[in-house]
């Protein structure tokens, strides 16, 4: 453990070398390189004890090497390396090779005939090992010399015979890294030494420590990795290590196993004790099904996880994994799934008493049932009973991944999957049910299974109901009634859960559009229409009401004849509705509607290109505003602006598109705006209100330009850069403006050099893209730089104030894809009248339910604000859990927010909306920082000195009402 | 040859009173001790006069060992420690302690107090038979003396019930008592590590069925309570007070809990709120699900089910009663059974297995007209259904464990015998080991092969294993030494400390022969002829010709002397040591 903990202090500490190298200037370094290790050296023979040297290497392991001195300290450490008699130093030394052999930009060759002399006298097997290891490091970083690694894997093989399973181990693993991968170096390899890696690890397949054998299949997994071709002649040694008794060999062996069926599907291979063959995917699928009944869990997951990549697999094969032959007092039986399918094909109905119909009906010949078939019969039979819910999950995704290659299985599995729904862990519900939707498209639901699946609606987790309508939305139904028994259930689910009315009716949408046919015959029931009697007319604003017509509306759109089925009100009804929830309700050809519905229902496929056009061509207008006066040019812009709002709330395909160039539209008419005001020549005090406009406009500016980088997914780096080059304007101008009201030069200074070393960054950060920008506001001040450097804060602002008024408008090149982040807060509603109480100084928790939208990393930068009628404001991350990808670019926060407050005299209303936290430092054109994780989230980085962090409301705000009483004494 | 001899006292062929006698390197021990159902008599209980005649049980006995608390495997160990008189160690499992007590009270209050017997344990038998339990823990190794240890395993089937491993030397026997290789909703699946024991003594109470997935087992249950719920008819769910009725009483609650249901379920009480304490407690020892989420919720605190008052069986209205005992064979379930038969809106479930003589197993045979006691006709006429709800391993499962424990030899018990027969006859099959299923009473001897540990000191073993070329660490290898067996003990030794230990002084071997040769000329003449030779053949070899007149090739000598009688005939006597 002890080890453990140190190895992983000094992986973190060469971390910190690499970072202090990049950042430290190279003037520093030579300064330090001498001291280091000479300090080394002095400190070595010092010691007088094993346990100084000991102490004295560990200090050493915490400081940072620089590549210069690395060389130098290696030398040292050799040198000290043979004189010591203390094993534990020596293996400290040992360590302290391989990690500075790792440092970055250190080229390890020259050290390695050093590292393998070492080798040659050493007794203990731990510092064996530890060489090795440092070999094996020093070879992964010379991966372009294949004769340092033929010679490493030399020395490992002569190891190979070593006692102690540590080193062999270690031989293992450098073989399997640093082996010859390729043809031609094998053959040079084998003129050489006559060595075949291959065989060499083979070998040790039936090593006595079962440590051994499992690096030796590991390192043939690593061998293939690489991309060496293993042999078919594996298989069969590899077949016997699945009995081994060591769980870790036998899971490496069903890997290797896995492998070798990729590799050689095709081949045929002997069924032992008899004189059949078969396809060796074929044995291999077997003999993986075999161990998903293993005694180790870990074996289990790992075997059901494969079963799932295994394509090629005959379908005989595959249909044997779900088969599991019942008997009962050595008569056949039936299962249930196939007493329930009879009774469904037979035409009977359930009548529920199903007297003794299980009983069993043929008599068995005793010696054809094989209780343990060799094969893979009822593999996952037992997997999805498995007492590991991790087993069972796996199980499920194999399932998933073989029915959606091959339809017929997917028909077969179908039972099975049905009955996962009941599982007690909802993890699997879900995991189930979410399988059932990704092969939704092979298969009908039977009428019992439709059952199944629809009681489980009335599942108390929100997460299932919501996976269920998804896979609702995309299933077939057989019958009318299927359709009619999920009508029933949906509706009674809507009731018990009102708030899954939006899902229940999209779900119902897809229904209704699927299954035309089936519906229209239920269509006068659905409406309860009457072919004599006018029935009163249904409540409009009834959500039950609502799925039922959103169902047979959607049903209508391709089935002419239904809406001769409508009375009066559906009519009406439709209109509202088709107004009110356009994404639900589609637009109908109505009898007697012809004006409405064609102006409502023009085609709609080739309705995309005229709108992306007209986009296209109102920017490219105003792109070419050059000649215009600067009335005109406002004008434009305004109109062009209003345009594309206006396109953005038409067409939702193209809203992030739309919105985006306007608000880049709009940044640039306020800058124009702020540059035109006329008076800029005249004394600054006198125009302080013209001045309010333009710092305002900066300020807006900025703003937008940070919502233009962060709200929107897809920005690649040339927008980003044209979005920074807005930004600078806008500081530029900022400058301009405080150069104007402020007194006294003083506060200037700070202020001009801050923003030239932003330009400084800009240049930096856009090297590559700066050539593009030809006349642009950064191209002038570039040119100008070396002059603004040396000049006074007054010059500077004066440059700054002509370049911005002759630099052009750049070109907004827009990416393929834009879609904006959007958020919308669906709990709570905010309409309720009661206030939520508590006690104040205790807290009252609050349920939020959200959806986003084309959220990027949301665990990292959606946070939920509460503002209090006070203005505190509180922030809250909310938990990585909370997250929920439902599809690609949607998210689904369902989290609590606690909220406590002192106690008020009255309730009152509390804001809640959500907030896109950025920060300027993890802009997409900068190097990407890995990713950490949400709770370092912030602590881990502190801002840099250009780093600016802020947050970006992107919902609309809900109101609270709250009252915290105060706490009775 | 040792051998380890098994005798089932009960089990043999049958199902009821496990009781088997075990003795493995001359350690005696007894697994289970449990009463039969179906008998009222003296049958109810193992013979124990068989193990000894007159003298102390405790004597004989090294240890008994009980794998759950199901009165079958239980029921007579206060008669057999307190009236025929054992005060050995009892081993059973921390849960199986907890519980038993209360099963065997209850089982004692319903023959004393119902029936009226007399001659029968009384509470304080019960009391002073459970200070002599010994508690253990899953995979403990306990050493009962010096040499027998006992180990539990997991085994599903009931709280607390596990598999022992018992093991003297080298030798080792597995007894699985009853188990589950399915798990289920409170209990997790059997496990067993590959411990190839000599002797695998395994339940088959279903050897010769492969049971439908459980899933399809819980819906087609769920499906039938709600349905006769829904008619408004009454269900009635006879178990045992403690292991299927969790699992049904965890399945129900759930279910009642999703769809909403408001149809009373009763338990009868008594037992149930002791027992679903100790359910409660012992959370380690159920399933996955349960362990992981007791922190929020415990799965044993019911919500649904409430505690059931005997007027509560004429109420109108549907409702869900589970009472005991399992079989019908007396107390509450067969007084609510009696009330409800007549009525074809209700239902009784049986979920688990009968034994034969008692009301479940007719009615499950298909009897519609039962004889009560008193000459009483019951005209059965509400719905009997049997859901296989009992938690033993099925014929698949059987396989499985002996698959993952790889015994060298097997031996079925509790199971019926015909049964039993194809199950041996698979297993043989298979696992290409024997099998054996002695009935009550027949011996059977097991002839082992006991490996035999022997010391060998380090030296000496670096020394051997140092010679000749690395072989496989695997295979057997030769070596040579001295085996010395001392006070029991063995030790490989060098052959110097052999010598030196025991005293005795080193002899040597030597083998000489005779050759004679026609050879007139003198003696050294003839020496040195053939010292010439060989010197001209073995020139590898350091030959030498001593002062003496004799020659050494190595350790070889050869001497030459004239014969006594005929001087033209020289014997050379060629003497050399045992290599």
């Amino acid at each position: 453990m002890a080890a453990h903990l140190k190895k992983r202090v000094y992986e973190e500490f060469t971390k910190v070398v690499q970072q202090q190298h990049e950042d430290l200037s190279t003037k520093k370094l030579r300064l330090t390189k001498p001291s280091k290790s000479a300090a080394l050296h002095v400190d070595l023979c010092k010691a007088t004890s094993p346990a100084d040297a000991l102490q004295y290497l560990l200090q050493f392991a915490r400081k940072p090497v620089e590549v210069e001195s690395v060389e130098g300290v290696v030398r040292i450490l050799l040198e000290h390396y043979y004189k010591e008699n203390d094993a534990s130093v020596r293996l400290k030394i040992a360590s302290l090779l391989g990690l500075l052999s790792k440092t970055a930009g250190f080229s390890p060759d020259c050290i390695m005939d050093d590292a393998i002399n070492t080798l040659q006298n050493e007794k203990s097997h731990q510092v064996l090992a530890q060489l090795l290891d440092t070999l094996l490091v020093i070879g992964t970083k010379l991966p372009e010399n294949p004769s340092v690694r033929m010679r490493l894997v030399e020395v490992a093989c002569k190891h190979l015979t070593d006692s102690s399973h540590g080193v062999r181990n270690k031989c293992l693993q450098l073989i399997g890294c640093l082996g010859p991968v390729e043809k031609g170096v094998a053959k040079e390899a084998e003129s050489q030494a006559a060595k075949d890696v291959q065989k060499i690890i083979g070998d040790h397949f039936n090593d006595q420590d079962p440590r051994v054998r499992t690096a030796a299949i590991k390192a043939m997994l690593q061998l293939h990795e690489r991309g060496l071709k293993l042999q078919q002649a594996i298989y069969s040694q590899a077949c016997k290590l699945l009995a081994d008794d060591y769980e870790q060999v036998r899971s490496a062996a069903v890997q290797l196993i896995w492998v070798l069926s990729q590799l050689y599907p095709e081949s045929i291979v002997p069924i032992p004790s008899s004189n059949e063959e078969i396809r060796l995917v074929d044995d291999a699928f077997g003999k993986i099904c075999h161990m998903v009944s293993d005694g180790s869990w870990v074996v289990r997951v790992q075997a059901a996880k494969l079963l799932g990549s295994m394509q090629q697999v005959s379908s005989h094969f595959l249909e044997q994994t779900l088969d599991k032959k019942l008997m009962s007092d050595l008569r056949r039986k039936r299962t249930a799934h196939e007493r329930a399918k009879e009774l469904y094909s037979s035409g009977e109905f359930s009548s529920g008493r199903k007297w003794g119909d299980d009983a069993p009906k043929e008599e068995i010949d005793t010696g054809a049932v094989n209780l343990i078939e060799s094969g893979a019969c009822g593999a996952f039979v037992h997997g999805l009973e498995d007492e590991m819910y991790e087993v069972r999950i796996a199980a499920v995704e194999a399932l998933c991944m073989l029915a959606q290659s091959s339809p017929s299985f997917a028909e077969k599995c179908l039972d099975f999957l049905v009955d996962m729904f009941n599982d007690e862990i909802e993890e699997v519900r879900l995991q189930s049910i979410h399988t059932m939707r990704k092969i939704s498209n092979n298969i009908t639901l039977r009428e019992d299974q439709l059952d199944t699946v629809l009681a489980v609606l009335e599942d108390s987790s929100r997460d299932i109901r919501e996976a269920l309508h998804e896979l609702l939305c995309c299933t077939n139904v057989s019958t009318k009634e299927g359709i009619h028994l999920a009508l029933v259930e949906l509706l009674k689910n809507l009731t018990k859960y009102p708030t899954d009315r939006e899902s229940i009716w999209k779900c119902l949408k897809f229904l209704g559009s699927r299954h035309p046919t089936l519906v229209l015959p239920l269509v006068p029931e659905l409406l309860s229409t009457h072919p004599f009697f006018d029935t009163p007319e249904p409540d409009m604003d009834d959500p039950a009401y609502i799925a039922v017509l959103v169902l047979i509306f959607n049903a209508a759109k391709s089935c002419p004849t239904m809406p001769a089925l409508f009375s009066d009100h559906t009519f009406r009804h439709y209109a509202y509705l088709r107004d009110s929830l356009s994404h639900l309700v589609p637009p109908l050809r109505l009898p007697g509607r012809k004006l409405v519905s064609s102006a409502v229902s023009p085609s709609i496929t080739p309705n995309e290109d005229p709108s992306q056009q007209f986009l296209h061509q109102s920017l490219e207008r105003v792109y070419n505003f050059q000649h215009l006066d600067p009335r005109g040019i406002q004008e434009l812009l305004e109109f062009t602006i209003r345009d594309l709002q206006r396109l953005g709330e038409l067409q939702s395909e193209l809203a992030g598109m739309a919105d985006f160039t306007a608000t880049y539209l709009q940044c640039q008419l306020l800058l124009i705006k702020a540059l035109q005001e006329k008076l800029w020549n005249v004394a600054a005090p006198l125009y302080l209100k013209q001045n309010a406009l333009a710092s305002a406009a900066a300020k807006q500016i900025l703003e937008e330009t940070y919502k233009m980088e962060f709200m929107y997914s897809g920005v690649e780096s040339r927008q980003v850069v044209i979005i920074h080059h807005m930004r600078l304007q806008a500081k530029a101008l900022q400058l301009i403006v405080t150069a104007r009201i402020t007194r006294g030069v003083e506060p200037l200074f700070g202020m001009c050099e801050k923003f030239l070393q932003e330009v400084d960054s800009f240049q930096r950060c856009f090297i590559s893209e700066v050539p593009h920008m030809q006349g642009s506001f950064v191209d002038k001040l570039l040119d100008l730089m070396p002059r603004l450097v040396t000049s006074k804060p007054s010059e500077v602002v004066k440059i700054l104030q002509t370049t911005l008024r002759q630099s052009t408008f750049l070109h907004l090149p827009l990416p393929e894809q834009l879609h904006r982040a959007t958020a919308n807060i669906i709990e709570p509603t905010g309409e309720s009248d009661n206030p939520l109480r508590f006690t104040s100084g205790l807290v009252v928790a609050l349920d939020v339910d959200a959806t986003l939208e084309h959220v990027q990393d949301p665990q990292g930068t959606v946070k939920v604000q509460v503002l209090y009628p006070d203005g505190q404001a509180q922030l809250i991350h909310p938990k990585p859990a909370d997250f929920r990808n439902p599809g690609p670019g949607r998210h689904r926060l369902i989290t609590q927010v606690y909220l406590s407050h002192t106690a008020w005299t009255e309730p009152c209303q509390i804001e809640v909306r959500l907030l896109l936290a950025y920060n300027s430092n993890r802009s997409k054109a900068s190097t990407r920082i890995p990713k950490s994780t949400w709770s370092e989230s912030l602590e881990a980085f502190p801002p840099s000195e250009n780093g600016i962090e802020g947050t970006i409301p992107f919902s609309k705000p809900v109101k609270v009402y709250i009252m915290p009483k105060p706490a009775r004494r | 040859m040792p051998e380890i001899k098994v005798t089932p006292l009960g089990a043999g062929q049958d199902v009821g009173r496990s009781c088997i006698l075990v003795s493995i390197a001359g350690k005696n021990v007894m697994l289970d001790c449990g009463m039969h159902m179906g008998y009222n008599d003296d049958r109810r209980f193992p013979d124990f006069s068989y193990i000894t005649q007159n003298g102390r049980l405790t004597d004989f006995l090294d240890c008994v060992i009980i794998s759950h608390f199901h009165l079958d495997h239980c029921g007579a160990l206060p008669y057999f420690s307190e009236m025929v008189g054992y005060d050995g160690p009892i081993y059973m499992t921390h849960p199986t302690k907890a519980i038993c007590p209360i099963l065997l009270e209850d089982y004692r209050k319903i023959t004393v107090d119902k029936k009226g017997e007399t001659n029968f344990f009384t509470s304080q038998m019960i009391k002073d038979c459970m200070k002599k339990v010994v508690a253990v823990h899953l995979h403990q190794t306990v050493q009962v003396d010096e040499e027998l240890e006992i180990k539990a395993y997991y085994a599903g089937h009931v709280l607390g019930a596990a598999m022992f491993q018992i093991k003297v030397g080298c030798e080792s026997v597995v007894y699985t008592g009853d188990y589950n290789m399915t798990p289920d909703r409170h209990l997790g699946a059997a496990w067993i590590d590959k411990c190839r024991p000599d002797l695998l003594i395994s339940e088959s109470t279903y050897a010769t069925t492969i049971r439908d997935s459980k899933r399809c087992r819980e819906r087609d249950f769920l499906k039938k309570v709600h349905e006769t719920v829904e008619r408004g008819g009454k269900v009635l769910i006879p178990v045992f007070a403690l292991g299927r009725a969790q699992e049904l009483c965890i399945l129900l609650e759930t279910f009642w809990e999703r769809m909403n249901l408001k149809a009373p379920i009763y338990f009868s009480t008594g037992l149930t709120e002791k027992a679903n304490h100790y359910y409660k407690l012992f959370i380690t020892w159920t399933n996955q699900k349960i362990r992981k989420t007791f922190v929020q919720r415990n799965m044993f605190e019911f919500k649904h089910i409430k505690a059931f008052d005997r007027a509560f069986a004429d109420n109108p209205g549907p409702m869900v009663v589970f009472a005991t005992p399992g079989m019908l064979h007396a107390g509450q379930s067969l007084q609510i059974f009696r009330k409800w038969a007549g009525n074809e809106k209700n239902m009784v479930i049986m979920p688990g297995y009968c034994v034969q003589g008692t009301v479940g197993h007719k009615i499950l045979s298909g009897q519609r007209k039962l004889e009560m006691e008193g000459r009483q006709i019951l005209e059965v006429k509400m719905q009997v259904e049997y859901m296989s709800f009992s938690a033993h391993a099925d014929a698949k499962g059987i396989m499985q464990l002996i698959r993952q424990a790889e015994p060298r030899n097997v031996l079925l018990v509790h199971g019926e015998a015909k049964k039993m027969e194809f199950l041996k006859q698979k297993i043989e099959q298979e696992f290409h080991v024997s099998c054996f299923m002695p009935a009550n009473g027949e011996t059977t001897t097991i002839l082992t092969n006991p490996c035999i540990p022997v010391d060998i000191s380090l030296g000496l073993l670096k020394r051997e294993t140092a010679i000749g070329p690395v072989a496989d660490a695997k295979k057997p290898k030769l070596m040579h030494g001295s085996l010395l067996m001392k006070d029991n003990s063995f030790r490989l030794v060098s052959p110097e400390q052999a010598l030196k230990e025991l005293g005795l002084a080193e002899h040597q071997l030597r083998f000489t022969c005779r050759v004679h040769i026609q050879d007139p000329r003198k003696e050294h003449e003839t020496v040195l002829r053939v010292y010439n030779h060989l010197k001209g053949i073995l020139k590898d070899y350091s030959v030498q010709h001593l002062p003496d007149g004799s020659i050494t090739v190595e350790s070889i000598l050869i001497q030459a002397t004239a014969h006594s009688e005929d001087q033209g005939t020289k014997v050379l006597l060629v003497s050399w040591t045992y290599q």
